[in-house]
């Protein structure tokens, strides 16, 4: 994909009327992408299924009994890249997944204790599979269209039919426990890196289900979320189930019990918190941003490290994400309280104040937008004798030479909102806005100065040890 | 804080940590990454006291701050006082191996095991080791993690007991909660097994091996696919079947293709570490089976491999074991799905020739080679060009000559710009191979289409081509050949074609010489000094300049310079600037072989040029040499300075009036010369007069032998102003690592 890339790249503009080139390379079409499926081991031969009899057909006795050998019919696993091989069994297949869909949502009185097994192992057998490897080199979840699963037809059924199985009224999570346990989460887990958005979501229903219905696998669980994340931003920073799991957590951290366990803060601080350092970032982020609120709202006292740790944090050369960040900042600070504000507001105006006067209007923008904010403005309000100071350097600046029209018309309306707020401070300001610049300069100067001497120093250092200068 | 000179006082901690607290974080990384000399100002106790406690205090920050903070700490050992105290710099590395950021942790880690061997045996025990065990069972990962890294570089160092303790830790980290920390323990358990005694290979490592290679993760488990290729270097062969291969026989066949990837592309190793015999019984069905996998990176991943597995085999079965168990699935390759695999293929199948010798390769191979040849995927053509050597070698490049044209072709015609300029760049190699008949019988004209392609990359690289090709051939075949059709081309209609002329006459000039340059393409130069369009002008005066060089002086001064001075006075700025470049630089310097290239920097005197950006033009400089009077030698990456002549009385007062800048390059020299009356190398404004006296010394001193003799004295442009300062801080900088003396190729 490289070399087609490249070639579109390279059409001059045109200078000259002598140009007498004429660009031969036209671009090929793109090339509708080919539908991947996961790793299938052939086995080389046809699969043969003996048709059953529907289990609407049998008496209310054999039904059990029918039903697990639908089950196990149901375990064999076609491949779908070849479109052509096993048509009727495909069918066949599709009609008992069907099938088996509408009995476990009617029935009652199916599920026998060995059903469970049986159960579990015909979702293992159709789920559990190797992701392929992505089709595109660096697959970009933002423009590449994702790679659909093959074998969907048959995969949505058994995902229907394991969702509608733990949603069933007869499922006891007693039972189900020791065929549902830790192996099979994991592997579970492992799936929402899935590229198929469908099963993504199909995911995110079944794994909620279960961390509602088995409470013992519930730590092991957040955990295991826990380490995938960790692994995707300091190792891999590829992973497409982000936003799935994230907002299976919004669900979860909604129901954590107050005093927050030490266990969940650090979740916060130590996972939540660095995924905002992903490329990827605004794939998850709305998920992400609400996860984060959600614990502020169980436990204000977190409103520091969290406005802290996203300061860390700040993006440095992505405008689009830094345009995120303020957005989330907003929804933080609707939710803060005073005291909290009062904590973090030097750190936090002093980035507030870097993002107004940045040259990306979007960014300075979303940043002059707060003060359109009534709380946000009570609160700056309230603090104007601390947040007038950080924030006057830039607005008078700003004022002056931003190139953005627009922006400056922001700057006056939040230099009028300071001025009424504050008159004598904001008059003391502007007056001693230059000798301010001086100092600052000097203060520069100074810094140089003292680089420099250090310098002159380890270069006379060095020339002694090498004996060049003598000692 | 006035006064500049050595007392440390005059440096108080506190500036200095302001300095590395500075709230703007570019500041504090600069602050950071000059940690060291900050050091030098407060000296090795008050580094020690002072500094790196504070250092480890205030170890929350931004990221990269850390990173660079992690990197100086591993060069501090002297600056803290040698040796003997350089466990004080262990307190804040051990922090900074804890934090979240992996490459953070990582170079911490990196600087830790570089003053490991720093440490005595004692501090080792004392100091070192204990921070290994704090860090391994740390309750966060991310110490554990780094702990991984540190067992390696102690354990050869410990006493017995101790060594026991850091076996039992990295078995106790192999089998962590956290997949993160299974994974570092994995990428480093081939290390750890290499500095443990046998008999702990055998009895610890295998163990972990197994089960690290059956980890539930395949991020785990493929990890330790590399470490058994470590392993297995160690054991006694009649150990590995049974306590390597199940383990490795069970990754080949691994159910996730990370895994098997891993092992085809460990496969040159892993044949190597377990030798022929096991290679034959085992090796060589799971390389079929890579070579036949269902996924397509793990195929060629194994495809990149046939060669060296092939020529690794042993010799008494590698002709039978790829004949009846290799080329099979090769030939199925050929006709792969996937081009990746193809191209892989493509990049080695010709190496096969070599091994199968020349029947086998005209019967079995040669198919394969012309299948490709005509594959749909260019890369996959083009890799199999890119190898003709090796069959050359074997059959002879005619068995494919058939083949190989219409290929060619199509390459050459391809609609992928660069699929052209790749085959353009083997044009000179397949010359060579091919010979100078068939060459203009049949590639000549794609040589010449490529001078008018639509994208300038390929009309440059064509240019660079027929340079490459004359030099091959020699001056008489270009003159018969291309020079005509070249300089046709400067009448064409299109003025991109008549600037390729010029393009090609820069290229061409020097591998001519000087009788095709003056009698066939210098007219053609002069004549295109009329161009109407101003960019054919301007690229007059600067081929002037390129070609001035294998021009006589004579025909300099009588001819080129009349036309140059036109051009100085043309209506057009740039046609003006370009021929007083072309002047100056010819007529200043005299010699314009090499022209020194000096990047302006932004100061208020225009003329001044910043040192570390000096460099030739065209040849990558491989040596100038300054050198101060009292510094017998001086050196730096790009320059230094020749002991100048002077007299003592210059000495003294520490300039001398006359330098050389030696500038050598791979096969001649050039030596500027610098005149300065008041500093070393600020020259003042040379009038003609001093110009013209310039100019005769060098006539005069060209007879003067120099090694490759081939360069002349010319004297740097006037007011090229070089500080001194500037030439100190290069010298210390750079002096370690470079050696003026000794010329690279």
């Amino acid at each position: 994909s490289a070399l087609a890339m490249s070639s579109a790249a390279t059409t001059p503009p045109s200078v000259d009327k002598v140009d007498g080139f004429s660009r031969k390379s036209v671009r090929k079409a793109k090339q509708k992408r080919s539908q991947s499926s996961s790793q299938f081991r052939s086995q080389g031969k046809p699969i043969e299924l003996t048709p059953l009899p529907l289990l609407k057909d049998v008496s209310a006795q054999e039904q059990p009994e029918l039903f697990l050998k639908k089950l196990q019919q149901c375990c064999a696993v076609f491949d779908f890249m070849d479109t052509l091989s096993d048509l009727k069994m495909k069918e066949y297949k599709r009609s008992t997944l069907n099938e088996l869909v509408d009995y476990v949502t009617v029935s009652r009185g199916y599920l026998t204790e060995q059903a469970y097994p049986e159960v579990v192992k015909m979702v293992s057998y159709n789920i559990f599979r190797t992701l392929p490897p992505s089709e595109s080199n660096e697959f970009d979840p933002e423009e590449d269209e994702p790679t659909l699963e093959a074998s969907w037809p048959h995969l949505q059924l058994v995902y229907e039919f394991f969702i509608r199985f733990l949603e069933s009224q007869e499922f006891q999570p007693s039972i189900a426990k020791k065929y549902i346990d830790q192996k099979f989460v994991l592997q579970l887990l492992e799936l929402f890196d899935s590229e198929d958005p469908r099963e993504r979501d199909y995911l995110k229903t079944v794994l909620h289900r279960i961390y509602g219905k088995f409470l013992g696998l519930r730590a092991f669980i957040r955990k295991q979320i826990n380490n995938i994340f960790l692994r995707f931003v300091y190792e891999t920073e590829h992973f497409n189930g982000v936003a799935e799991l994230l907002e299976i957590l919004g669900s979860i951290i909604n129901g954590f019990a107050l005093p927050l366990k030490a266990e969940h803060k650090q979740f916060l601080v130590k996972v939540l918190i660095p995924l905002h350092t992903v490329r990827s970032l605004s794939l998850f982020h709305a998920q992400l941003a609400y996860c984060i609120v959600q614990f502020l709202e169980k436990d204000p006292a977190l409103t520091e490290p969290v406005i802290r740790g996203l300061l860390k944090f700040w993006p440095k050369t992505c405008s689009q994400k830094e345009v995120m960040f303020l957005g989330e900042l907003e929804e933080i600070l609707d939710v803060i309280e005073p005291t909290q504000f009062v904590k973090i507001q030097e750190p936090l105006f002093k980035q507030i104040s870097r993002c107004v006067s940045s040259p990306h209007f979007q960014v300075a923008e979303r940043a002059l937008y707060y003060w359109n904010n009534e709380y946000i403005m009570s609160l700056i309000e309230e603090n104007s004798n601390v947040i007038l100071p950080i924030m006057f350097t830039s607005l008078y600046r700003i004022s002056k030479e931003h190139w953005n029209p627009a922006i400056v018309a922001l700057v006056y309306n939040v230099l009028k909102a300071f001025m009424e707020m504050n008159s004598t401070l904001f008059d003391e300001l502007t007056s001693t806005y230059k000798s301010d610049r001086q100092r600052e300069k000097k203060k520069e100067k100074e810094r140089e100065e003292l680089w420099k001497r250090l310098e002159d120093l380890e270069l006379k250092r060095s020339l002694q040890s090498d004996g060049i200068i003598p000692t | 804080m006035a006064g500049a000179d050595s007392d440390d006082s005059l440096y108080p901690i506190a500036v200095l940590i302001d300095e590395l607290r500075n709230e703007d974080v570019q500041l504090r990384l600069n602050s950071i990454k000059k940690l060291s000399t900050i050091a030098l100002a407060l000296g090795v106790e008050r580094t020690r006291t002072e500094l790196l406690p504070f250092l480890t205090d205030t170890i929350y920050d931004e990221d990269e701050v850390l990173l660079a903070l992690a990197e100086q700490l591993g060069n501090f050992t002297m600056l803290v006082g040698g040796p003997e105290y350089v466990h004080c710099l262990l307190p804040p590395l051990e922090s900074l191996a804890t934090v979240e950021e992996t490459v953070v942790r990582d170079k911490a880690v990196e600087s830790l095991r570089k003053i490991s061997h720093e440490h005595s045996p004692v501090d080792l025990e004392v100091h070192f080791e204990p921070l290994v065990k704090r860090l391994a069972s740390g309750d966060w990962f991310t110490s554990r993690t780094s702990a991984c890294g540190l067992f390696s570089v102690c354990y050869p160092r410990v006493s017995s007991t101790v060594k026991a303790e850091i076996r039992q830790h990295f078995r106790t980290l192999c089998s962590d909660d956290t997949p993160m920390v299974r994974r570092a323990a994995a990428s480093k358990l081939g290390e750890f097994a290499k500095v443990l005694e046998l008999e702990y290979v055998k009895s610890d490592i295998i163990s972990l091996f197994t089960a690290l290679a059956s980890d539930e993760q395949d991020s785990v488990r493929l990890l330790a696919v590399e470490a058994g290729v470590s392993i297995a270097t160690l054991l006694p062969q009649e150990d590995l079947e049974a306590l390597v291969m199940p383990t490795l026989r069970q990754a080949a066949e691994d159910k996730s293709w990370r895994v098997r990837y891993m092992v085809a592309d460990k496969f040159s190793d892993l044949q190597k570490a377990v030798g022929p015999e096991i290679t034959k019984n085992d090796l060589v069905p799971a390389f079929q089976n890579l070579l036949k996998d269902c996924e397509a990176e793990v195929r060629a991943a194994a495809a990149n491999k046939v060669k060296e597995f092939c020529e690794n085999l042993p010799e008494d079965s590698r002709e039978t074991i790829i004949m009846t168990h290799i080329l099979p699935c090769v030939k199925e390759l050929v006709s792969d799905t996937n081009q990746h695999v193809k191209s892989a293929l493509a990049s080695v199948i010709m190496g096969l020739s070599t091994i199968l010798g020349k029947d086998n390769t005209i019967e079995h191979l040669l198919p394969l080679f012309l299948a490709q040849l005509k594959d749909e995927c260019p890369e996959v053509r083009l890799n199999i060009i890119s190898n003709l050597d090796c069959v050359n070698e074997v059959i002879g490049i005619r068995q494919l000559s058939q083949s190989l044209l219409p290929a060619i072709v199509e390459l050459a015609e391809d609609a992928k710009w660069r699929v052209r300029l790749a085959i353009i760049e083997y044009m000179p190699l397949l010359a060579g191979q091919l010979g100078v008949e068939f060459f203009d019988e049949k590639l000549n004209s794609l040589c010449m289409a490529w001078l008018v392609d639509h994208v300038y990359a390929i009309r440059e690289a064509a240019t660079c081509n027929l340079m490459k090709l004359v030099e091959k051939f020699g001056a008489e075949w270009a003159q018969n050949t291309i020079v005509p059709k070249v300089l046709g081309m400067a009448n064409d209609p299109n003025y991109l074609h008549r600037m390729t002329t010029l393009f090609c006459i820069n290229a061409l000039s020097e591998v001519c010489g000087q009788e095709i340059t003056t009698k066939h393409m210098l007219p053609v130069v002069f004549k295109m000094s009329n161009d109407q369009v101003a960019n054919v002008r301007f690229n007059v005066a600067k081929s002037l300049q390129k070609i001035g060089p294998v021009l006589d002086s004579n025909c300099l001064q009588t001819e080129v310079k009349p036309v140059l001075e036109k051009l100085a006075s043309d209506q057009d700025m740039d046609v003006k600037y370009f021929a007083q470049e072309a002047i100056s630089g010819e007529f200043c310097n005299c010699c314009s072989r090499v022209l020194c290239n000096f990047a302006k920097t932004k100061v208020s005197n225009p003329k001044r040029y910043s040192l570390s950006k000096l460099r030739l033009c065209h040849a990558p400089l491989k040596r100038l040499v300054l050198t101060r009077p009292h510094i017998s030698t001086s050196l730096c990456g790009n320059i230094s300075i020749m002991p100048p002549k002077c007299s003592r009385k210059e000495r003294r007062r520490g300039f001398s009036n006359r330098s050389n800048v030696e500038a050598a390059m791979s096969d001649r020299r050039c030596v500027f010369q610098c005149e300065s009356k008041s500093t070393l190398f600020g020259l003042p404004e040379v009038d003609a007069r001093a110009r013209e006296r310039a100019r005769e010394r060098e006539r005069a001193r060209e007879s003067e032998s120099f090694p490759t003799s081939k360069g002349r004295y010319i004297s740097i442009k006037a007011c090229q102003h070089i500080l001194l300062h500037q030439i100190h801080k290069i010298m210390i900088f750079k002096k370690a690592s470079y050696d003026p003396f000794k010329l690279k190729n």
